[in-house]
């Protein structure tokens, strides 16, 4: 099975600004639109960028994870392989840093499958990562799951490297 | 409407969410109005004249003359500017398109055609039709009633037997004129062919437009000919997989209205919905019972996905599969007892048969690829469904699982949906790279594949039952 070349595997500049340039193989162009705009930081926050995105913020959380704000999945498979655990361990720890942001994952499919199995099928790749962040102590309450099937392509091709890309369960900051 | 006690608690506490949940909705269609039957007098007892159209290219040959319909004279009628004459050219012409486009006859319409008097509606000139090759005959008229109501005549001819072999009649309101052609339509293949009627029937579908990563999709309603056409929600949420009741009054479908997949059943007269399970896990893949009364629906709790059943009056669920794969869709028998079902708890997207109380669940097929979207044929004898063996296929079986036939050849054709009458399966065709997709239908024989016309692309359509 092919696994994307796109994944980051450092994880241990977690929550530094160094990330920001570490993660330069992914764009970073994640699912949802780049938030509102966010009073100025507090100070409770890491004192990376000065005037960087607030914390509760979806720009706070990718700035702080990266590309690992997604995991990727095998063909019509939900499983987490260790490239997807160490993401979701930074997930983790960025969760345990910050207790008030609350996520979604968001699960999807590759346009390679029939609409509502795919529906279903992307409810499991995101509760597979929630399972994930649970077992790592995330509290079950801070996470929720909705699955887009393969409704929400970030890939256009109809080509295998554009469906390895569809196969993702994001986590997104929704405030 | 009987609600019982946690569901009216529920609806309470949740009083703002589902106002909310109308946000997408357009303003209501209404229903259409009844057809009456004017009268069935001297139709043939003979039943069907030979063959069925499983085999439908014996019938591409004959040709049928189908010439305007006659009035008695002329009035202004809501359903045409020009009054009751020019309406009688256009019901043949709708006559005419649907015995073409479904590649069952050859038929020749109004405009290449002499224009019969009303006199001779029930007194064909047998030898000026054999002149021109014409082997079947149809004639009719519109009369204007002075209520407003159209009542509107069909008549078929054997132009070789100069014999009338059936005539019926309707009466309808203005706005209904297409379904009196559609109607006489029916009674020409029904007799004919010996088969079932369909073209009396709607389509309930997705419209979709806009680039593949922002699609928008909303729900749409519109004729067996594509005439008619409604949109009822205006795009601002994803909607998807509509079901039509079995009476019309009624959609199941998939919103995305509050940013999760949940099916709603979407009331066409007044144009409002509601939740069908308010259980706060996603619910997917609506599906009618053949009465109406039941509704199957998939629900995904902590990513498990399993079938329940609920009434169409509400109430509490009933789980009808219980295992760790992805259990989803379904589509019963005619006759309620039984339903075909997909799941992957053998490690692929596979059919399954269970009783309508879940029980018996037993896999079906097992010929290679995948099975998916089975749906159960009208006349029972066929199970239709989605074969994914490299690109994703129409295909056919018998209940059993036997019998593969593979009816499409495109790259992604997906979600049959039977006409009425069990003899022509649609589905939607996606194109590779660009994602446009649009409805396309195919008869049993698969030789017989044309796409339908749609103003915007097209997914999920769903075929109604004939209309009441």
């Amino acid at each position: 099975m092919t696994i994307p070349n796109t994944r980051i595997i450092a994880i241990a500049v977690l929550s530094s600004t160094a990330l920001l340039g570490a993660c330069a193989k992914k764009a970073p162009e994640e699912l949802p639109p780049t938030p509102q705009a966010t009073a100025t930081p507090t100070t409770s926050g890491p004192s990376t960028a000065p005037s960087g995105p607030g914390v509760g913020t979806q720009a706070h959380f990718e700035q702080a994870v990266g590309s690992n704000a997604v995991v990727y999945f095998d063909t019509d498979r939900f499983n987490i392989d260790s490239t997807d655990a160490a993401a979701l361990q930074t997930q983790a720890q960025y969760l345990g840093q910050y207790s008030q942001v609350t996520i979604t994952i968001e699960g999807h499919a590759d346009e390679r499958g029939t609409r509502e199995y795919n529906v279903a099928l992307g409810e499991r790749r995101a509760n597979s990562a929630k399972n994930y962040l649970v077992s790592l102590g995330i509290a079950a309450n801070r996470i929720s799951t909705v699955s887009f099937g393969k409704e929400r392509p970030i890939a256009l091709g109809s080509n295998a490297e554009a469906w390895a890309q569809n196969r993702r369960a994001a986590s997104v900051v929704i405030n | 409407m009987i609600m019982r006690s946690y569901l009216a608690l529920s609806l309470a506490l949740f009083a703002a969410p589902l106002a909310a949940q109308n946000e997408d909705l357009g303003e209501p269609v209404g229903e259409g109005g009844n057809v009456e039957t004017a009268f069935e007098e001297n139709a043939s007892e003979e039943g069907g004249l030979t063959g069925s159209v499983t085999d439908e290219s014996d019938w591409q040959d004959l040709g049928i003359a189908i010439p305007a319909f006659a009035t008695d004279r002329e009035r202004s009628t809501p359903a045409n500017a020009s009054g009751t004459g020019a309406l009688g050219g256009e019901i043949a012409r709708v006559i005419t398109a649907n015995l073409r486009n479904n590649g069952i006859f050859k038929p020749t319409g109004p405009d290449a055609l002499p224009k019969p008097s009303f006199a001779q509606i029930t007194a064909p000139s047998w030898s000026s039709w054999n002149g021109r090759g014409a082997e079947m005959l149809v004639k009719g008229y519109v009369r204007a009633r002075d209520d407003g109501r159209l009542v509107v005549g069909c008549y078929l001819y054997d132009v070789a037997l100069q014999d009338e072999l059936i005539r019926e009649g309707w009466v309808v309101r203005p706005a209904d004129w297409r379904r009196a052609a559609h109607k006489c339509s029916d009674l020409i293949y029904a007799r004919l062919t010996g088969e079932n009627p369909f073209f009396d029937s709607r389509i309930a579908y997705i419209a979709e437009t806009g680039p593949k990563d922002k699609r928008v999709k909303r729900l749409a309603i519109m004729d067996s000919d594509g005439a008619n056409h409604r949109f009822l929600t205006l795009g601002s949420a994803t909607a998807l997989t509509p079901r039509y009741s079995p009476d019309y009054s009624q959609l199941l479908y998939l919103s995305y209205v509050d940013g999760n997949p949940r099916i709603y059943v979407y009331d066409i007269g007044t144009g409002k919905q509601k939740l069908v399970a308010d259980t706060g896990n996603p619910t997917l893949a609506p599906r009618w019972s053949p009465d109406g009364r039941s509704i199957l629906y998939s629900m995904a709790v902590n990513g498990n996905t399993d079938i329940y059943r609920v009434s169409a009056n509400g109430g509490r669920s009933v789980r009808l599969t219980n295992t760790p794969g992805i259990d989803v869709g379904g589509s019963y028998s005619p006759d309620g007892q039984k339903i075909v079902f997909e799941s992957d708890r053998s490690g692929s997207q596979q059919c399954y048969v269970m009783n309508a109380d879940g029980s018996g669940q037993r896999r079906i097929t097992f010929f290679g690829g995948r099975c998916a979207t089975p749906e159960w044929s009208p006349r029972g004898d066929q199970i239709a469904f989605t074969r994914i063996a490299g690109d994703f296929n129409i295909a056919v079986m018998t209940p059993a699982g036997r019998n593969l036939r593979v009816l499409t050849n495109g790259w992604q054709d997906e979600a049959p949906t039977w006409a009425p009458n069990g003899r022509i399966i649609q589905f939607f065709r996606t194109a590779r790279n660009s994602g446009r997709s649009g409805l396309h239908q195919v008869d049993l024989t698969g030789r017989n594949e044309r796409r339908l016309p749609t103003p915007v692309d097209a997914s999920d359509p769903a075929w109604g039952p004939i209309r009441p």
